[in-house]
């Protein structure tokens, strides 16, 4: 991702005549949670010579959230996202914690943990089951107009009902803590607003053993199938890139708490157990002439360099251990299989489905401990610090919220880091691997363009989280000549 | 056998959170799922905004040059147009920063909020407009559901109305917030 690749894109003209002959947009991407659209570079023999990803959407919250009393923040903050509400919730609640400078009661961690637990669960079955399986199951080259998640309960009906139900488990889990599915209002600075019920916490443990089950054995059948995509996985952005995520202590998987890791390609730790609070240290971030959506990078490596990946693909390698016993299991089994450092993005949905599975363990664990009953849930106080961050593991990879506030309590400044935009830069790396793997543009085939749509959707990357400074996911392709004319065009809205 | 109900659904500026309450109707989808062909929208890989829809659901306001484009798309090809939410509705959040002028909201984001290569956005990402606005602003809306986001038990109601052709009474169905 270069410099050059960046000239070239950036002032064609400067370019030799040989080097960009056409230009192929993929107008909207589809299955993604977003607006994006890909264009695709020819050089003049017709193969690839470079892509890009646009983000086309940008809302501006940093910006209009100046001025807000703190406390409405994670109501705010909740909408910049209607498919991860809860991360930009707990993310926002404790950079308030920072901001009051409390340290919450042990049982509101331990239910907001909970709470997070049953959004990676309907997260992932998400992106796993209604966006990702037409392409497993149906087949990347087949019927585009079956191929989403109407076509599977049609044909894998089975396999869809799975998917329904562990959706509606992991929202279950959240309606029956926070009274909403989408939005709630429970988590607030300080702690939640209301204890757990005795029998809350039972009708979610009688229906974990059947969601445990519906895991197990997707797990199953993903091991059976992922060799079928030998060929996806060896071109789905495999460059390498640090892959960043949080740990514990002593370097285990984490989700709600924790400090940041990044790992470099070569499997060593680069650096370990950064704060929140010195995130800027380590997270730059640069704007990219052609898309709504920054770039992050690592800082001591520089622009564009420092390119580093989040999500469940990174937070698998970062950690050295997953902490309960199944998905332990499963995280030595899948390290076996496909190395010590994993690159190939296409991995990132046997990923999901480790974290899945962790997710199911980690509720049992929680509604177990005889500290979830407990009413002191909520610590209260104003405005002892005019400085919070606060830092979770989003289920696609880390989010931030750094707040800035005067003596009254009302935001003076606002910073937003989400984990698609961690992904950007090496996005783009995996649009333009694929497209020099699949794209022949002397003969331009909808499978292919799917292909390209596919290694998008593998990074299941949130547009609406990522443009909550403005933005949008759709794919176009056009072709462009040399002399700036459009030669061909595939479909636009 | 009657002809399926050629169903859209299209995302604006709002947070897809009206997109996950549709898919809240958990197993009821399935039954959706046998009387309508979903024929546009984020969960399906058509690429283009069919020619002719029965029904489309609008999640979003209207906030750039893209949006104002495909509102009016979605108006000429849709019998019926259903402003689902608040964004489409009131324009509700997207609108909180229509008091700050757009050169000044995408400074913010992308000059002082960029340490490298500092730029507002310019190739190849639509403008935003000066306001996010209601879709009822643009073009006529043929039904209103609000909510932030509307409940699922509501859209199933208001879908399963349209399918058996009657024009939803919401009610005491409507949510406010």
């Amino acid at each position: 991702m270069s410099t050059k690749r960046k000239t070239a894109q950036q002032a064609p003209e400067g370019e030799p005549r040989e080097t960009v002959m056409k230009k192929i947009t993929i107008d909207v991407v589809t299955r993604i949670e977003g607006h994006a659209k890909v264009s695709i570079y020819l050089n003049s023999e017709g193969r690839v010579d470079s892509a890009q990803l646009h983000v086309t959407q940008v809302r501006g919250f940093e910006k209009f959230v100046e001025g807000r009393p703190f406390y409405e923040m994670p109501g705010i903050t909740a909408r910049i996202c209607g498919i991860c509400p809860v991360s930009h919730l707990l993310a926002s609640v404790k950079a308030c914690d920072a901001i009051m400078a409390v340290e919450i009661p042990e049982t509101a961690v331990l239910l907001r943990e909970l709470l997070h637990c049953g959004q990676f669960v309907q997260s992932h079955a998400l992106s796993f089951f209604h966006l990702s399986s037409p392409d497993l199951l149906l087949g990347f080259d087949s019927d585009p107009a079956a191929r989403n998640v109407l076509g599977v309960i049609e044909k894998h009906p089975a396999l869809a009902l799975d998917g329904v139900a562990l959706r509606k488990f992991g929202q279950q889990v959240i309606e029956g803590l926070a009274a909403e599915r989408i939005h709630p209002s429970w988590t607030v600075p300080g702690g939640v607003n209301a204890p757990l019920s005795s029998e809350v916490r039972d009708r979610i443990l009688s229906e974990l053993p059947k969601a445990k089950a519906i895991t197990a054995r997707t797990l199953e059948f993903y091991k059976g199938v992922v060799d079928q995509f030998k060929e996806e996985i060896e071109s789905f952005g495999t460059a390498p890139t640090m892959y960043a995520g949080l740990v514990d202590a002593g370097g285990g998987f984490q989700l709600y708490d924790g400090r940041l890791r990044f790992r470099g390609a070569d499997g060593a730790v680069v650096t370990d157990q950064v704060r929140p609070r010195d995130y800027a240290t380590y997270i730059g971030e640069a704007a990219l002439a052609n898309s709504y959506l920054k770039a992050p990078y690592f800082k001591p490596a520089g622009y564009p360099d420092g390119a580093y990946r989040v999500g469940p693909l990174a937070r698998l390698n970062a950690a050295d251990s997953m902490g309960t016993p199944e998905a332990q299991k499963q995280f030595e089994e899948y390290h076996q299989r496909f190395g010590t450092v994993v690159q190939s993005a296409f991995h990132y949905h046997y990923a999901r489905l480790v974290e899945a599975t962790w997710a199911l363990e980690r509720i049992g664990m929680l509604l177990e401990d005889p500290r979830i009953l407990d009413t002191r849930v909520r610590a209260r106080a104003g405005v002892n610090s005019l400085e919070g961050v606060g830092m979770i593991e989003a289920p696609r990879g880390t989010l931030i919220h750094h707040y800035k506030v005067n003596e009254q309590g009302a935001i003076v400044w606002a910073n937003l880091i989400v984990a698609t935009g961690h992904n950007n830069l090496a996005m783009n790396r995996s649009v333009e691997q694929v497209a020099k793997r699949f794209v022949d543009g002397n003969k331009l085939e909808e499978g292919m363009l799917n292909r390209v749509q596919a290694v998008v959707r593998a990074y299941d990357p949130c547009l609406s989280c990522s443009t909550h400074a403005a933005g949008q996911i759709p794919l176009r392709v056009q072709l462009f000549a040399a002399d700036g004319t459009m030669v061909d065009e595939l479909v636009t809205r | 056998m009657p002809r399926k109900v050629r169903l859209a659904t299209i995302w604006l500026d709002g947070c897809s959170g009206c997109h996950m309450s549709i898919l809240d109707m958990d197993e009821a989808i399935v039954a959706v799922a046998k009387k309508i062909d979903l024929v546009y929208g984020p969960l399906v890989d058509a690429q283009k905004f069919p020619d002719f829809v029965d029904v489309t659901l609008v999640e979003g306001a209207v906030s750039s040059q893209e949006d104002m484009e495909k509102i009016q798309i979605v108006r000429q090809r849709s019998k019926l147009v259903v402003a689902l939410g608040d964004c489409a509705v009131t324009s509700n959040v997207p609108s909180m920063r229509n008091s700050i002028p757009v050169k000044k909201l995408l400074e913010r984001v992308y000059v002082e909020g960029a340490d490298a290569t500092p730029g507002v956005p310019t190739e190849g990402v639509p403008k935003l407009l000066k306001r996010a606005l209601p879709i009822q602003e643009i073009i006529k809306v043929d039904l209103h559901v609000p909510g932030c986001p509307p409940p699922a038990s509501t859209i199933v109601f208001v879908l399963t109305e349209l399918l058996e052709g009657r024009m939803p009474d919401l009610g005491s169905r409507i949510k406010f917030g």
